[in-house]
């Protein structure tokens, strides 16, 4: 299981997660959610320290962070 | 393993209809938070403004009411009154609380209600499509200062906590802002300690939170939230402006 996982449908694409991620595990997907936006992906897991600053920052609280 | 962050109880699943990037959200994840920490969800009432989170209804999981635009801090005195065990709070824009509202907000603070204020400021109405509020910055473009607001013809931007530090009858009014996780912590803080206030019994305690406005303000959400930290609290200090 992931440390983060992210609602791709609930996600506006904003960044402000990809911003505030101190160990850049993030990064925006190539492809289009329902709504047409292109959603946040997580793709560092091991670098993830399950600090929740991208859970902070999400307008959508479109993320759940685990550890 | 083990989830450490989620979605607080005291919002429902429902997906926000703001912008991408917009500080409500965040905002209101900070007053859940708050809510379900104190144990209170099941007491609160929330008052919704006309405005961007005029559907707060449908996000806060909780009873929440609507006013008329402008008169949040007169319908939660209402309630307040008539109902003095429950936590009654206002959440509204700068629109709302200091353009249309601004007789209410003043006397509900000068009264001392037992009621707490959330104050968005995102220098704009947001909702009518990004016209110029008071709390627009001198020289900021809005739909009806297309040349930049001008003090000569417009005036100057409004400081809502400065104002209400003079009034006996406020207990705790503070300035925060969310455009980083540090500050979103400490916005946190505010927000917490202005509903432990209100179970206390203090009185009128206000937080302004100063938030990014994306689309009506022209920018992605990442330069909104640059503008906020380089721009627009540079006209706001962040700060405790009364707590007694
Ligand atoms: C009596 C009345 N006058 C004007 C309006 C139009 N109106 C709707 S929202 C709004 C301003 C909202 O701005 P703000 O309070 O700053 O909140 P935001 O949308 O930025 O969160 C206005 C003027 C209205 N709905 N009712
Ligand atoms: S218009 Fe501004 S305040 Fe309204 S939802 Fe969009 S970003 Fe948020």
């Amino acid at each position: 299981m992931e440390k983060v996982i992210i609602d791709a449908d609930k996600c506006k694409g904003c960044a402000l997660c990809i911003e505030a991620c101190p160990k850049k595990c993030l990064i925006l997907s190539d492809t289009f959610n329902k709504a047409g936006y292109r959603p946040a992906v997580f793709t560092q897991k091991d670098a993830c320290i399950s600090c929740g600053f991208c859970f902070q920052v999400c307008p959508d609280i479109a993320i759940e962070i685990y550890t | 393993m083990k989830k450490i962050f989620s979605r607080p109880e005291s919002l429902t699943p429902a997906p926000h209809l703001y912008c991408a990037g917009c500080g409500h959200g965040i905002i209101h994840r900070l007053v859940a938070e708050s809510i379900d920490e104190l144990g209170v969800r099941e007491k609160t009432i929330a008052v919704a403004p006309v405005g961007c989170a005029v559907f707060a209804y449908d996000y806060f999981n909780f009873d929440v009411t609507e006013a008329p635009h402008g008169r949040p801090p007169a319908v939660a005195t209402g309630i307040k009154r008539v109902l003095p065990d429950r936590i009654v709070f206002t959440y509204q824009g700068d629109g709302d609380i200091a353009a249309i509202g601004t007789a209410e907000t003043i006397h509900a603070a000068n009264r001392g209600e037992n009621i707490t204020v959330i104050f968005v400021n995102n220098a704009n109405y947001g909702m009518t499509g990004g016209q110029m509020a008071p709390t627009t910055l001198i020289g900021q473009k809005t739909a009806t200062t297309p040349f930049g607001r001008d003090a000569k013809r417009d005036g100057y931007p409004l400081h809502l906590c400065e104002l209400l530090a003079t009034l006996k009858g406020v207990a705790y009014l503070e300035r925060v802002t969310v455009y980083n996780p540090k500050h979103i912590f400490n916005a946190k803080r505010a927000i917490k300690k202005a509903f432990q206030n209100q179970i206390d019994g203090k009185g009128f305690s206000l937080v302004e939170v100063i938030s990014q406005c994306p689309v009506d303000w022209g920018m992605t959400p990442l330069d909104s939230v640059a503008w906020v930290k380089d721009v627009f609290i540079k006209e706001f200090p962040l700060g405790v402006f009364k707590d007694i």
